[in-house]
C-alpha cells in the first residue's frame, strides 16, 4: 500500500495528465468531426448539422450514443480475436503516442523522455498493424483491397515522412522535444522558415499517413464502400474512426513541434514584441463577445441560451488566462497557459489546412499516388536532408551566415524537385504515346 | 533493473522456445518467426550486458542484428513466395525437390 | 520494487505469447502472439534503459518486419492443411533436444559464480552514470563502428533488391 502511495505521489502530474488525455482526445475528435462537417457545409453554402442541440453542437454526443446502442455485427468466418484485436490496437497506438507529446511547457505524460520525437512516431506507426489485421479478419473483400492499399500508402509516406522530420531534427541536433522547441526559441525563428520544403514534404506525408483526402482512397465510399472498416459497425466502427482522428491530432503535433515552434509564440525571443503575451486572453475574450453579439440574433430560445452558455465559459477561460498578471503569486503558471494556447491554435491550423484540402482536392487514383510517393515525395525528402546537412556544414566549417546557407540550399532542393516533376512529365508522355501496358498491380 | 540472472533466464527460456519452434513446426513461416524469436532473446542479453557495464557496443551490436534480421526476414519471405508460386505449399515436408 | 513488477509484466508476457505463438494452428494467430512477444521485448529494452533499440524494436521489427510477415500469410494462406505420412516422433525427438540445450544452458548460468572474477573487465555502473542513450549510441555508431554501419546499409540495400528480384511475377519477368 504505501508504494502505492509512493508512486501516486511522485507520479500524479503525469497520471492526472495521462488520464486527461485518455478521457478528453476521444470527445475531442469527436467535436473535431464536427468541425469538418460545419467547415464542409460552410464551404459547400450550406449549414451543416443543425438539429442536434443548438447549431448541431450536440451532434457528436449523439453520434457516440448511436454508435454504442447498435448491435455488434461479427462476419460469419471472420477470425474472432483479431477482428476484436485491430481497432483496439489502432485506437491504443493513438493514444499512447500522445503520452510524449508536450502540449505545453508543463502539459505532458512522459517526462523528457531521450528520444521523444521518435517515440511518437514509432508508436502511431503500431497503427498500421490494425489496419492491416483489420482489413484480413473482416473475411471480405472489399476489407482486404482496403487494408492492403491503406498499408502500402501509409508505409510509402512514412518513409517520405520520417526523411523530411530528419530535416528539422539535424537543425535541432537532438530528439528531445522540449530541446527542439528550445533550439527554435534560440534560433529566434520556427523551423518551418528555414527548411520550408521539409514542412511541405511532411504535411504532404502526414495527409497521406491519416487516410485524408485527397489521399483516402483506401477508405472512401464510392470506391471500397468503407475499404478496411466495411464490415466494422457499432462501436468497433467508432474506435477506428476515432483513431484516425486522433492521428490526426498526434502528427499535427508533431509537426507543431518541430516545424511551427510548439508552444512559443510568434518571435519568441524578440522583446518590443512581449505585447503578444497578451494577446490570448484578449482573442479568447473576443470569441465571448462575438458570441454574446450572434446570441441576439439566434431565433429559437434554446439557442440564445446555449450562445450565452458558451460566451459565459469564453469569459470564464479569459479570465483564468488574465489571473497570472493580476495576482503574483500565481505568475508561474502563466508559460504553461500561454503555451498551452499557441499549441492548440497552431495545432488548429494544421488540421483546418487538412480539411480545408480535404473539401478542395480531388481523390488521387492509387497507382498516381503510388507514383507521387515514391517517385516524387521520396527524392525530394532525401534531397532536402542532403541540402539541409550541406547547409549546416557550410556554417560550422566555412563560417556561413545560417540564413544565407538555408536560403542557397533550399533554392538547390527545388532546383531538384522541379527537375524531378519535369522529367515525370516527360517520361509519362513518352509512356503514354509509346501505348505500352502500365503494370497496374493494384487495381484489385 | 533486477539481477542479471533474470535478464538471463528470460532470454534463455525465449531461446528455447524458439528452438522448439524451429525444430517442431512444418510451416515454413512459423519456422522463421521462431528464428525471429531466438535472434531477440539474443539481443536481450547484449542490451542487458551494455547495460551492466554501461558500454554501449552491446547496443549497437543489438542494432546491426535488428537490420540484419530484416533484410534475413524479407529474403526468406521472398524465397518462400516463389517456392509458393510453383509448388503451392509452403510446408517443410513438401519441399524435396532434391529428393528423388 | 516498480522494476520487478515491470519486469516480471513483460516478461511473463513474452514468455506467454512466445509459448502460444510456436503452438497455434492459426498462423495469423502465430503472428499477432510474435507482434505481443516482440512488444514485450521492447519492454525490456526499455527497462534496460536501451531506450533508442526500445523504439527501433517496435518501428524496424513489430512496424515492419511483422507487417512483412503479415502480408506473406495472407499471400500463401492455405485453408487446408495436407495430412501427410510424416515423421511421427518429431515432437519428441525435438523436445529431447531441446532438454538437452536447455540443461546445458542451465548448468552454466547455474555454475556462473565460480568463474574467476578476472574474466568480466569492468565494474558495473549505476543507472543515473549512464550517458544519454540515443546520444551515446550516434557517437560510437559514426566513429567507432562505421564500417560496420556502411556495410549494414549496403546489405539492406542487397536484401531489397533480392526480396523485389525473387518476389516478382513470372510472367512479367518472361516478357521483359
Amino acid at each position: 500500500m504505501t508504494v502505492l502511495l509512493q508512486f501516486l505521489e511522485t507520479w500524479w502530474v503525469q497520471l492526472v495528465c495521462g488520464v486527461v488525455i485518455v478521457a478528453v482526445v476521444p470527445l475531442i475528435a469527436g467535436y473535431v468531426v464536427l468541425v469538418e462537417r460545419k467547415l464542409m457545409a460552410d464551404m459547400q453554402a450550406r449549414l451543416g448539422p443543425m438539429r442536434v442541440g443548438p447549431h448541431g453542437l450536440l451532434q457528436p454526443i449523439a453520434d457516440a450514443l448511436k454508435l454504442l446502442i447498435k448491435e455488434d455485427i461479427i462476419p460469419r468466418d471472420a477470425d474472432a480475436l483479431i477482428f476484436w484485436l485491430a481497432p483496439v490496437l489502432s485506437m491504443t497506438a493513438a493514444l499512447t503516442s500522445m503520452g510524449a507529446i508536450y502540449f505545453g511547457p508543463s502539459f505532458r505524460v512522459a517526462e523528457d523522455i531521450n528520444i521523444g520525437i521518435l517515440f511518437i512516431i514509432g508508436v502511431s506507426s503500431l497503427g498500421f498493424l490494425g489496419i492491416i489485421l483489420g482489413g484480413w479478419a473482416s473475411n471480405s473483400h472489399y476489407s482486404i483491397i482496403g487494408a492492403v492499399r491503406s498499408t502500402a500508402q501509409l508505409v510509402s509516406y512514412e518513409t517520405a515522412g520520417g526523411l523530411a522530420i530528419i530535416s528539422a531534427l539535424l537543425l535541432s541536433g537532438t530528439l528531445r522535444v522540449s530541446a527542439i522547441v528550445d533550439a527554435q526559441a534560440s534560433n529566434h525563428m520556427w523551423f518551418i522558415f528555414m527548411a520550408p520544403v521539409g514542412f511541405f514534404t511532411y504535411l504532404v506525408a502526414s495527409i497521406a499517413e491519416t487516410n485524408r483526402a485527397p489521399f483516402d482512397l483506401p477508405e472512401a465510399e464510392s470506391e471500397l464502400v468503407a475499404g478496411y472498416m466495411t464490415e466494422y459497425s457499432g462501436f468497433r466502427w467508432a474506435l477506428y474512426f476515432l483513431g484516425e482522428y486522433a492521428n490526426m491530432i498526434v502528427v499535427a503535433s508533431i509537426a507543431t513541434t518541430l516545424f511551427l515552434g510548439g508552444w512559443l509564440r510568434p518571435f519568441p525571443n524578440v522583446h518590443w514584441l512581449n505585447w503578444i503575451d497578451l494577446l490570448p486572453p484578449l482573442v479568447i475574450a473576443a470569441v465571448g463577445a462575438y458570441c454574446v453579439y450572434r446570441a441576439g440574433k439566434q431565433p429559437v430560445k434554446v439557442q440564445v441560451w446555449f450562445m450565452w452558455a458558451v460566451a459565459l465559459s469564453c469569459f470564464a477561460i479569459a479570465v483564468l488566462y488574465v489571473l497570472p498578471w493580476l495576482v503574483q503569486p500565481l505568475r508561474f503558471a502563466l508559460p504553461g497557459l500561454n503555451g498551452a494556447f499557441w499549441f492548440l491554435l497552431k495545432i488548429s491550423g494544421y488540421i483546418y489546412i487538412f480539411m480545408w484540402l480535404r473539401f478542395t482536392l480531388p481523390r488521387y487514383r492509387f497507382d498516381q499516388l503510388m507514383h507521387l510517393g515514391w517517385y516524387i515525395l521520396i527524392p525530394l525528402a532525401i534531397v532536402n536532408v542532403f541540402a539541409v546537412g550541406v547547409a549546416l556544414l557550410l556554417e560550422a566549417e566555412f563560417g556561413w551566415n545560417r540564413w544565407i546557407a538555408m536560403i542557397v540550399t533550399t533554392a538547390c532542393t527545388l532546383a531538384v524537385s522541379i527537375y524531378l516533376v519535369r522529367l515525370q512529365d516527360k517520361r509519362s508522355a513518352a509512356a503514354s504515346s509509346a501505348t505500352a501496358v502500365t503494370s497496374d498491380s493494384y487495381a484489385g | 533493473m533486477m539481477s542479471p540472472a533474470h535478464y538471463l533466464f528470460l532470454s534463455l527460456a525465449l531461446f528455447l522456445i524458439g528452438c522448439i519452434g524451429v525444430v517442431t513446426r512444418r510451416n515454413v513461416i512459423v519456422v522463421l518467426m521462431s528464428i525471429e524469436l531466438i535472434l531477440n532473446a539474443v539481443n536481450i542479453n547484449l542490451v542487458l550486458f551494455s547495460r551492466i557495464y554501461g558500454d554501449v557496443a552491446g547496443q549497437v551490436f543489438a542494432l546491426f542484428i535488428i537490420a540484419d534480421a530484416a533484410a534475413e526476414a524479407a529474403i526468406g519471405l521472398g524465397i518462400i513466395i516463389a517456392f509458393f508460386r510453383n509448388r503451392e505449399t509452403v510446408e517443410a515436408d513438401e519441399m524435396d525437390l532434391l529428393k528423388w | 520494487m516498480l522494476d520487478s513488477i515491470l519486469f516480471y509484466f513483460f516478461a511473463g508476457v513474452a514468455v506467454l505469447s512466445a509459448a502460444l505463438m510456436v503452438t497455434r494452428r492459426n498462423i495469423m494467430h502465430s503472428a499477432v502472439f510474435l507482434v505481443t512477444t516482440l512488444l514485450a521485448i521492447a519492454g525490456i529494452f526499455l527497462q534496460l534503459r536501451a531506450e533508442f533499440l526500445f523504439i527501433t524494436q517496435i518501428i524496424v521489427y513489430v512496424g515492419g518486419i511483422m507487417v512483412l510477415f503479415i502480408f506473406v500469410i495472407m499471400l500463401v494462406r492455405l485453408d487446408v492443411a495436407l495430412h501427410r505420412v510424416r515423421f511421427r516422433l518429431q515432437k519428441f525427438v525435438a523436445s529431447l533436444v531441446v532438454l538437452a540445450l536447455a540443461l546445458e544452458l542451465v548448468v552454466i548460468l547455474a555454475l556462473a559464480d565460480k568463474l574467476p572474477a578476472s574474466l568480466f573487465m569492468k565494474e558495473s555502473v549505476a543507472a543515473n552514470h549512464l550517458p544519454p542513450n540515443s546520444e551515446a549510441l550516434a557517437g560510437s555508431l559514426f566513429s567507432s563502428y562505421l564500417l560496420p554501419f556502411e556495410i549494414a546499409s549496403v546489405l539492406l540495400l542487397v536484401a531489397m533488391v533480392g526480396a523485389v528480384v525473387m518476389a516478382k511475377s513470372r510472367r512479367r519477368s518472361e516478357e521483359s
